[in-house]
């Protein structure tokens, strides 16, 4: 029997962080580097955008990785092989343009790494010699360490407890590449906290910086305007203007600040239906 | 019965839930003719000629002088069958036209009772014929005897694009839907509420399209999920429908705080992931003030689903005057009705917020109305000094939509208007691309359904004879 989005592999990368790959042809076919799909579990599912890790064109493939936060990303976490999402579409937003750009620093926080990767993979491809920051709270959060380390000419592992690397925050792995190296670019993905620190970090320097932004989204289209980020002084969509922009001129305080909108509410959603916790500022929901 | 006889039975008044009831609940304000008053309304018409103002105000012309007679002798059937000759979705259309504006502007009936609103009710007839035959299994579906070979693509399954698909399918042509949200309908399903339009009647009327042949694929973006090059080597001809989906915002302080919405994403929250019911994942925010920006059916719409939504202080903020309002008169009225208070000649200057980002009110000033705009609306003008602050937690922007731009985006050769829309030739509808045609709110900016709906019955006359040119 055919089955809408089939699930072709699922795989545990962390305490509730999921990678699956999805049949999804017209998808993997058309997307690029920086896009992003919106996937709803139900009829009454809300529409929770993912950016796209990967695609197989021969395989007629995609991958995401969903971490488990939400009531929905948790419902997400419960489909397994054989089964399909209710709906799957996309991709969404613009590709981020890849250019030579010299040697980037690629800086990813916690999940950040997901919507990294393809980009970094994007870059490598172009010439670029890419330094890589993978940041996470502990060990046992560290993803995509394979991938990112096989494409990466350097790479600095760091967490806040020390557990596995460097012990310490990415802007303070950062702030020691800067100051060795010549750095030509930055791109930094991540929870807006994360990026708002980083960027000040480059900005400091005088390296331009990418980030790409998760802001609250319904449509993906250009709809709904929700998902509206100041960048240099003007209103941008991040879903048909981004989700990339220049990390100098995004005012991350409101991001920050319109990120929390439904807070609240996704908590007691989440304990409605007995979660046991809510990791904080999850990046690969965008 | 002679015309005497006829022009003294009243008009049949359209039976409503009471204002203080419906604000409690989502369900449709009129409860719809019954049997009796449709038959009695019909034979209202006088039958009054050659003329018959209605049909040529009617953006589809159906033959409404011959509907009514039917329905006078209580021959719904025949008198359906009528409408959906002219008119696919009358359901829809007997729901949300500006029949006033339309088919009963230049009534006869209502000329010769001095009195508009005197007309015959054909937009009350026509929605009670859609809903007798949706409720009786007498729904009329003739798909074509054979397929003609010809393959459409159709961009967008709002009003514009199921028109032209169920228009071309029933002449047998193959015609494929591209849906970018996971429901078709475009601004039918997430722009009007349902207690305007139910989902119920949305979903029979796309069922009937189904039952032509007409195929929808949702979750599809074209320029996205497909190119506008792709679809050109697969399909013989395109019709762009992808509406005005493109919020407009003021550009003053404020604008991203938190609580701040367009009409679009209140809407689509609301309509479209159905946050007013209690197991939908969709959150939304309903403190209990706010204010809605704007004077349109939209913003209509906007108030009188934050009332009930349980947000007990509705104020409607518009720079003009009633007169001025675009919105249609029912609305207005309906919105009054329901609590919503009208803030007029009133223009928002800034929104105020607190220190986690929270809506606390608005800045506005008094307008009064200058020398008529190009249009012939009179302008309104700022009275310096008049600055007052509104206390208000939430503020929903509902001054209009610009085209949306991800066609042009993947398609840049196509020309678009001076409304940033796509440019058409004004009689075909055909682009500046061949056998590429566009309508609805793509060409013509935010308008109305039915306006769409005409777009969408004359470009698939066109592509039709452009397929037979091939």
């Amino acid at each position: 029997m055919y089955v809408r989005n089939e699930i072709l592999k699922k795989e545990q990368l962390a305490p509730s962080i999921f990678r699956f790959v999805l049949r999804e042809p017209v998808i993997a076919n058309h997307r690029k580097p920086g896009q992003f799909v919106i996937v709803r579990t139900s009829e009454e599912g809300e529409r929770v955008p993912l950016t796209i890790v990967d695609s197989n064109k021969s395989e007629g493939s995609i991958t995401l990785i969903v971490q488990a936060v939400g009531s929905t990303t948790q419902e997400m976490s419960n489909f397994e092989v054989g089964q399909g999402f209710h709906d799957v579409a996309g991709p969404l937003g613009n590709p981020v343009e890849i250019e030579k750009f010299g040697t980037v620093l690629c800086i990813a926080g916690g999940l950040g790494i997901a919507p990294l990767y393809p980009i970094m993979k994007a870059l490598k491809k172009r010439g670029n010699k890419i330094v890589t920051i993978l940041g996470a709270r502990n060990k046992d959060l560290i993803i995509l360490r394979d991938e990112a380390e096989s494409i990466s000419d350097r790479m600095i592992i760091t967490t806040d407890d020390g557990s596995e690397g460097m012990k310490g925050l990415v802007t303070e792995a950062a702030e020691l590449v800067i100051t060795n190296e010549k750095i030509n670019k930055a791109v930094i993905i991540g929870p807006p906290i994360m990026m708002k620190f980083s960027v000040d970090v480059t900005k400091k320097h005088g390296v331009p910086s990418i980030v790409s932004l998760n802001p609250i989204m319904v449509d993906g289209t250009g709809m709904c305007g929700g998902c509206r980020v100041t960048v240099g002084g003007e209103t941008k969509f991040a879903c048909v203007d981004g989700p990339e922009f220049d990390g100098d001129l995004v005012d991350f305080n409101e991001l920050l600040q319109r990120s929390g909108m439904y807070r609240e509410k996704e908590k007691e959603a989440s304990l409605k239906k007995n979660h046991v916790c809510r990791l904080s500022n999850v990046t690969g929901e965008k | 019965m002679d015309k005497k006889e006829r022009l003294e039975i009243p008009r049949q008044k359209m039976p409503e839930q009471d204002p203080k009831e419906r604000i409690e609940n989502m369900k449709e304000v009129p409860y719809g003719y019954t049997e009796e008053m449709a038959v009695t309304e019909a034979k209202r018409c006088i039958q009054c000629g050659k003329n018959a103002p209605c049909i040529k105000n009617c953006p589809v012309s159906i033959d409404i002088p011959s509907v009514m007679a039917f329905v006078a002798e209580g021959d719904f059937e025949n008198a359906y069958k009528k409408i959906k000759e002219n008119n696919l979705l009358p359901g829809i259309c007997g729901r949300v036209c500006p029949q006033q504006e339309q088919c009963q502007s230049e009534c006869t009936v209502g000329k010769l009772k001095k009195n508009k609103e005197c007309a015959v009710g054909i937009g009350n007839i026509e929605r009670f014929l859609a809903d007798w035959a949706r409720t009786n299994n007498k729904e009329i579906i003739v798909p074509a005897e054979k397929k003609n070979g010809w393959k459409v693509a159709v961009i967008g399954s709002g009003p514009a694009g199921l028109t032209v698909a169920g228009e071309l399918a029933r002449k047998g042509t193959e015609v494929h839907v591209f849906e970018a949200l996971h429901t078709p309908g475009g601004v039918l399903v997430y722009g009007i509420p349902e207690f305007r339009l139910p989902q119920e009647i949305i979903d029979s009327e796309i069922a009937n399209l189904k039952a032509l042949g007409v195929k929808i694929h949702c979750n599809r973006i074209v320029g996205q999920s497909i190119t506008m090059h792709e679809m050109l080597d697969e399909y013989d001809s395109i019709f762009i429908g992808s509406g005005a989906g493109l919020p407009i915002f003021m550009n003053i302080p404020g604008e991203n705080s938190l609580g701040v919405y367009s009409a679009n994403e209140y809407l689509t929250r609301i309509n479209l992931m159905k946050a007013y019911k209690k197991q939908s994942q969709t959150p939304i925010y309903t403190p209990e003030s706010l204010a809605v920006i704007g004077g349109g059916n939209v913003a209509m719409d906007s108030a009188r689903t934050a009332l009930r939504l349980g947000v007990s202080d509705v104020k409607l903020v518009y720079r003009r005057s009633e007169a001025e309002m675009p919105a249609r008169a029912e609305e207005r009225e309906h919105a009054k009705e329901e609590g919503v208070k009208f803030d007029l000649l009133t223009d928002i200057k800034e929104i105020l917020k607190d220190e986690k980002g929270w809506v606390t009110g608005i800045k506005v000033v008094d307008m009064e109305l200058g020398e008529p705009d190009e249009y012939g609306r009179r302008k309104p003008v700022e009275i310096k000094g008049s600055d007052r602050i509104i206390d208000v937690k939430s503020v929903i922007i509902a001054i209009g939509n610009r085209p949306n731009p991800l066609v042009k985006k993947s398609f840049p050769e196509i020309e678009t208007n001076e409304k940033a829309g796509i440019k058409t030739d004004p009689e075909t509808l055909e682009t500046s691309i061949k056998g590429v045609f566009a309508g609805g709110d793509i060409v013509l900016g935010a308008a109305t359904v039915i306006k769409a709906m005409e777009h969408g019955k004359r470009a698939a006359k066109y592509i039709d004879e452009y397929l037979h040119s091939l």
